[in-house]
């Protein structure tokens, strides 16, 4: 039952007073997509999803589901259903009822929402429960009923604010399993609201990076993990360092730089015009210890910390104007050529490790 | 591995842990004992006493000068046997209902436009506080300015008059029921306005969103989540005004002008006379039927959740 919708948000803004929560930002999800809104606490996702369900007016722009501009619709006739933070079920329902909420707000005879609602229940495995009230449930427990409450109405897209915050880690990873089953089956457009990036990673086939009530890149979440579009989406997924210089040449697809009283190093990416500021990423885990394998692709750095993390062992260094630079290597390589704090080693990256960042025009 | 490091603790604790366990919770039950006694003290002083005091009167015996301890069930038989009793009682079931029926429908809108319409938590406080304002006068006083706007010369009266709207003035504006009902609607609608702003504050606002979300309008909102999750605090309500009126005699004597009677009034009117076995009696069937009353309203609705 492939039957999703497109959903076109375009230059749509969200203006409290005088701050504004989201800049005229412009995006279209895909029908039967998962999609992803990516960013830390404040960075307007939550305001865009509560948008595009109707629960907050829209300062400029326009909101499209299908062919249907939404805009100025109620929540319950845009063909969205929400997923609240805290699943925000009826404390004074029991499940049935909680499920059939919204075919009883249609009038929708007794018998005959009480056995959807039941089927419904039966989808999500939580039939054995139905005479029970929310609070005799565990967290992922509500969550289900929640999913089957919005469900009920047969949405075109379903939109989750934070729906695995409040579940252990464990229930989490689980939860996350089954909210992906559930898209694919169902076929349906599922927006994701979400600050875990390995959440995004695990989920999403589209990753809408926000900082700042800004979409900084909106891709598949590979090309946001190997390509970050910006030094916020690198620093923000984590596994790139993020270093900032002044442009010094580029020459053949690289960008030589150098680091204000520090290092001269070079990147792979387009000619930027020589003396301004151009930020790089260079992935963490292929950073190696050993001599570099052209000139600034490397430097030798003062080790400040090591974690051993299992798998691998994350080293801290710093030199040639670089403060905090992660290492992860393997930790065969590691305990092969152990190191030690205070070390100074040499530190190298291949030419297609480090990227040339994008910025936002603001 | 992982395996190894969580059952590990287990295996340690239970030999240790039980012995400190059950001599910390002997030691606790004791301390918890000491811990109730200062209210216990106090509710067995002034409630428990009182109570078995009037019960233990209610059955003695007196004359027009004084009263013998004694066993007897004439008080009981001469409250309950006369029909004087039953209509006093009628009277004030009457008043309580009425009372009750008004104060839940305009508590129920104050609260509900101060939980819901307020944006502002500061203002909410304001606004509150605002309607305490009057409780800071006394009783009597807050009643007795209801003369001279009710009554026959007072400022109803005269405005209606003179705007031309009645020939003559309104004679059941003061001293009648309806003043009594008015008053006491005035004395008592904080205590239904408190417990339901309450419980209206509690309410998680998301589920407001979530019920519009599966299409409820604003009466369906109000209807199916808001009135069923704000029953507790009416029931808590209800209790405060029902006990009010049932004990009240003051509203009922100044404002009805001696013309109608309730249970407390007719007590009162006993004690007046030094019959006080017979208004111990009094005292004791009208505690039963309150009880009753409240164990009733709690039997409908459960106000654990907002003790």
């Amino acid at each position: 039952m492939s039957k999703g919708a497109n959903i076109d948000i375009v230059s749509v803004s969200k203006v409290y007073g005088s701050t504004t929560a989201v800049h005229p930002i412009s995006l279209t999800i895909p029908a039967a997509t998962y999609c992803c809104l990516l960013g830390p606490s404040g960075c307007g996702k939550t305001s865009t999803l509560r948008m595009i369900a109707g629960h907050e007016s829209l300062s400029s722009g326009d909101i499209r589901l299908g062919n249907i501009v939404v805009t100025d619709l109620p929540p319950a006739r845009r063909g969205t259903a929400m997923m609240f933070q805290s699943y925000a079920l009826f404390p004074h329902l029991d499940l049935v009822d909680n499920v059939a909420f919204s075919l009883r707000m249609k009038g929708v005879d007794k018998t005959e929402r009480r056995a959807r609602a039941l089927d419904m229940l039966k989808l999500m495995q939580m039939e054995a429960y139905a005479p029970r009230r929310p609070a005799q449930l565990s967290g992922g427990q509500q969550q289900r009923v929640a999913l089957a409450r919005a469900l009920i109405t047969d949405p075109e897209a379903l939109l989750l604010d934070e729906p695995l915050s409040a579940l252990d880690p464990f229930l989490k990873i689980r939860m996350r399993a089954e909210l992906k089953k559930l898209q694919t089956s169902l076929g349906i457009t599922f927006v994701h609201v979400t600050h875990s990036q390995e959440e995004a990673m695990a989920l999403a086939d589209l990753v809408v990076v926000m900082n700042d009530g800004r979409i900084e890149q909106a891709a598949p979440p590979r090309d946001v993990f190997e390509r970050p579009a910006t030094a916020f989406v690198a620093r923000f997924m984590g596994d790139h360092n993020v270093i900032s210089g002044k442009v010094t040449g580029s020459d053949q697809g690289m960008v030589y730089f150098d680091i204000p009283q520090g290092g001269s190093f070079a990147a792979s990416g387009a000619p930027r015009e020589t003396g301004s500021t151009v930020d790089v990423g260079i992935r963490t885990d292929h950073v190696r210890i050993g001599e570099a394998p052209g000139h600034g692709l490397g430097f030798t750095g003062v080790v400040s910390n090591i974690e051993y993390r299992g798998s691998t062992v994350k080293l801290s260094a710093g030199g040639a104007g670089i403060e905090d630079f992660t290492v992860i290597v393997s930790d065969t390589d590691f305990f092969a050529r152990p190191v030690s704090v205070g070390d100074a080693v040499p530190l190298a990256w291949d030419a297609e490790d480090a990227i040339v960042l994008g910025r936002l025009d603001s | 591995m992982a395996v190894a490091a969580t059952e590990q603790p287990a295996i340690v604790e239970p030999t240790r842990a039980p012995r400190t366990r059950s001599s910390r919770r002997a030691g606790a039950g004791w301390v918890s004992y000491v811990q109730a006694l200062p209210l216990a003290l106090i509710l067995a002083c002034f409630l428990l006493l009182p109570i078995l005091m009037i019960t233990v009167v209610s059955f003695w015996d007196y004359d027009f000068a004084s009263m013998y301890p004694d066993f007897v069930t004439m008080n009981y038989a001469d409250t309950l046997g006369s029909w004087v009793t039953w209509k006093t009682y009628l009277n004030t079931l009457k008043y309580a209902f009425m009372v009750w029926a008004l104060t839940l429908f305009i508590g129920f809108w104050v609260a509900y436009y101060l939980a819901f319409h307020i944006r502002t938590a500061a203002m909410q406080m304001v606004l509150f506080l605002v309607c305490t304002v009057p409780f800071l006068t006394s009783n009597i006083i807050r009643m007795i300015s209801w003369i001279p706007v009710l009554g026959r010369n007072g400022l109803v009266n005269t405005s209606l008059v003179d705007i031309g709207l009645i020939p003559a003035p309104i004679e059941w504006l003061l001293y009648s029921d309806f003043a009594v009902v008015l008053a006491m609607v005035h004395l008592y609608t904080l205590f239904m306005v408190t417990p339901i702003f309450n419980t209206l504050m509690r309410i998680d606002r998301s589920l407001v969103e979530a019920a519009r979300d599966a299409g409820a309008n604003g009466w369906q909102v109000l209807t199916a989540v808001i009135l069923p999750l704000a029953k507790p605090g009416m029931a808590i309500g209800t209790i405060f005004v029902v006990t009010l009126v049932m004990a009240d005699f003051s509203t009922v004597q100044v404002m009805s002008g001696g013309q109608s009677a309730s249970v407390a009034l007719m007590m009162k009117n006993q004690m007046s006379l030094l019959q006080y076995p017979a208004a111990a009696a009094n005292a004791v069937v009208l505690l039963i039927l309150v009880l009753f009353m409240v164990a009733g309203i709690l039997r409908i609705v459960d106000i654990r959740k907002e003790l």
